[in-house]
């Protein structure tokens, strides 16, 4: 039983880490219609950011943090503004190319700038755990979950309830319309592909403490954060949030009870499941059609 | 038209005379060289190859082999099998090297042997651990690194005073730690040490809680730990936030414990680490002279001390290979592996000589490497505490 609470726990605090990465892609995949291979580059940008704030500039944990998201968001809407405004016109699979070129440029520059070595962001977190009962859990953890939790509901609500937030959606549901009502579409685009990759950077900066900082970390982010749209429905915020809680207590539950060797297996006999019986994501809402 | 004329004799004639150099000046000596320089075990990688260029350099300084400069050809694994395989095959092909180092991962360096007994070039095995690398009948694998089976046996002999009771392992999900499973559980299990659970993880997997927590359930007292440092850092870390209290004893030696001070922290206290070179204690090594030396060097180019216990793989390997070419007197692959049967020199982790491996008739070699153990005590590196205590 206690095995069974601390895998739960284990799960949810992961989960809630995929959640964070699928949010900002789900905007950018779901929304903007952008398979944004450079995601998880933006993550270990947001890592190194931090681990640059504090070790190089000195600065404040907190402040390293807003940084690397200031700059993940910067550069994202250079990324658009310089790579993708040209292709706007262009299929899915260009853009997608492209994506896949930033993935490895962004990459390598990591790897020149930083070497291959893992860096160690430090924290100003207390290394030894809560405990409460059979379960413990690092603070650092706790400190994550809910900002995680934060930039989930402000994400929700800047894109549910603002003007900003209706002209995006109204700019990636009709073009055409939405530029006629006077919405600027070309300010929608960069503003959304900002917003996505900031948050991007948002989890690398929160996540960077907890594990390492290296040049690869952005493959598996990437990877997981496709397996969380794809889960939740493209350009579903709550269902990127429950797709990946279940996808984190999937996994932890697939390595605890069956085996640590198929640990990532089982996430994608999930997502093949779901992509058989509801190809549209576990929680999209039937749709009209026609 | 006369003076283009002029022109163009004057290149034929300049083109000529430095055709003519070229021949008379000895072309250097290629060796190649697989490791992983970017990807999730880049780190290890990169260290090996700062090695290799030392003892190239040491080598050079000395005059070369035979009166020729050596020149390493440097490929990129990516920590990926199937780049392995078509770095070899880049190297021989293209470079048309004698004789190939690599390629730190068991199972890059098993996907890479097809390549080298198609074409026919020795590689000298640096790193990697797994069993079958010599076991399946390729001649022209020669490694200097210990397989596990050899690591357990030099950990045998401590098992008692370590009081390992009941032991547990995690491993990275890789050729390397499924041998390192099977190695130490045998020598534990004939040792009466009960064996719990035996857990993987991927080798870009950063999480490991839950297998740290079905770990947690088995109420062993030691785990052994098989990966790469990176890994090793994150299942501290990630073990200290589960409160589990168990001695830690890593194999493979990557573990990099200089590292792990650095990064786990308080995390890696008292953990024991299998080692093949002791860069805390140059002079308890067999050749104390040639590792303080090396130490030195290393330090004077500024590479990071942590990465002494991989680098001194890269400078073993281009020595052996160097020795071999100089014992067979050419630079041809076929002569080099015959040469390479005969070799017998110093290293920095210690003598060097391979004996047969494998099936009859199609042995690989395999050398005897020394063995160490140490532990990480009051955030230092030290000799373990029951050989301290003595």
């Amino acid at each position: 039983m206690a095995e069974l609470l601390q895998h739960l726990v284990n799960g949810l605090v992961l989960g809630g880490t995929y959640a964070l990465l699928g949010i900002g892609l789900t905007l950018i995949f779901g929304l903007m219609n952008v398979v944004n291979f450079a995601h998880g580059e933006f993550y270990t940008l947001g890592a190194y950011a931090t681990f640059a704030a504090l070790g190089l500039a000195g600065a404040h944990f907190f402040v390293a943090v807003l940084a690397a998201i200031a700059c993940g968001t910067a550069l994202g809407a250079l990324c658009e503004w310089a790579l993708l405004r040209p292709l706007r016109a262009e299929s899915i699979d260009t853009t997608m190319l492209v994506m896949i070129g930033v993935w490895i440029a962004m990459q390598n520059g990591e790897l020149l700038i930083w070497g291959g070595v893992a860096k160690s962001i430090p924290h100003p977190f207390p290394t030894a755990p809560l405990v409460l009962g059979p379960v413990s859990i690092a603070p650092l953890r706790v400190f994550v979950l809910v900002l995680a939790a934060g930039l989930i509901v402000t994400a929700y609500l800047l894109i549910h309830t603002t003007r900003l937030g209706t002209a995006m959606r109204a700019t990636f549901q009709d073009r055409d319309t939405a530029a006629l009502m006077g919405v600027r579409i070309g300010r929608m685009h960069t503003a959304t592909f900002a917003f996505g990759s900031g948050l991007a950077a948002a989890a690398g900066a929160l996540l960077g403490p907890v594990f390492l900082a290296y040049p690869s970390m952005g493959d598996l982010a990437s990877l997981k954060a496709f397996s969380v749209v794809i889960l939740g429905g493209l350009g579903n915020l709550p269902g990127a949030t429950l797709g990946g809680l279940l996808l984190g207590v999937a996994e932890e539950f697939g390595a605890g009870y069956v085996s640590s060797g198929y640990r990532d297996a089982v996430g994608f006999v999930i997502i093949i499941v779901v992509l058989l019986f509801r190809p549209a994501g576990l929680f999209a809402r039937s749709e009209r059609i026609g | 038209m006369t003076r283009r004329c002029l022109v163009l004799a004057a290149l034929v004639a300049a083109a000529t005379l430095a055709a003519s150099l070229n021949v008379s000046a000895q072309a250097p000596i290629r060796i190649g060289v697989i490791e992983p320089l970017s990807g999730p075990v880049a780190a290890s990688g990169n260290y090996v190859r700062m090695g290799a260029e030392i003892a190239r350099d040491w080598i050079n300084a000395r005059g070369g082999v035979a009166g020729r400069k050596v020149e390493l050809r440097i490929e990129d694994n990516k920590s990926d099998p199937k780049e392995a395989a078509s770095a070899a095959e880049k190297l021989i092909v293209r470079d048309q090297v004698p004789a190939i180092m690599g390629a730190w991962g068991s199972s890059m360096t098993l996907a890479a042997m097809p390549k080298l007994e198609e074409y026919g070039v020795p590689m000298v095995v640096e790193t990697s651990s797994a069993a079958t690398i010599t076991k399946r009948g390729n001649p022209w694998i020669f490694r200097i690194s210990p397989p596990s089976e050899m690591e357990a046996l030099g950990l045998e002999q401590y098992v008692d005073r370590l009081g390992v009771r009941r032991a547990d392992f995690l491993a990275v999900n890789t050729d390397w730690g499924r041998g390192a499973i099977s190695a130490f559980g045998d020598m534990l299990k004939k040792k009466g040490v009960a064996v719990g659970a035996a857990e993987y993880m991927e080798q870009a997997a950063t999480d490991m809680n839950a297998q740290l927590t079905k770990i947690k359930g088995t109420g062993g007292d030691t785990l052994f730990l098989t990966t790469a440092v990176e890994q090793i850092t994150l299942v501290m870390k990630q073990a200290q936030e589960q409160r589990l209290e168990r001695r830690i004893v890593t194999t493979g030696g990557s573990s990099s414990p200089t590292q792990l001070i650095k990064q786990a922290g308080a995390a890696a206290e008292g953990s024991y680490h299998i080692v093949f070179f002791m860069p805390w204690f140059p002079e308890a090594m067999p050749d104390g002279k040639l590792a303080r030396a090396f130490v030195d060097e290393w330090g004077k180019r500024g590479h990071p001390f942590e990465g002494l216990t991989e680098g001194f793989r890269g400078h073993d390997g281009i020595a052996t290979i160097a020795e071999a070419i100089r014992v067979a007197g050419r630079d041809e692959p076929k002569a080099v592996r015959d040469a390479l049967w005969r070799v017998s020199l110093v290293g920095v982790n210690g003598p060097i000589k391979f004996e047969k491996d494998g099936p009859a008739g199609k042995e690989s070699g395999q050398s005897k490497p020394s063995i160490f153990v140490v532990q990480i005590r009051d955030g230092k590196v030290a000799l373990p505490d029951f050989l301290a205590k003595k």
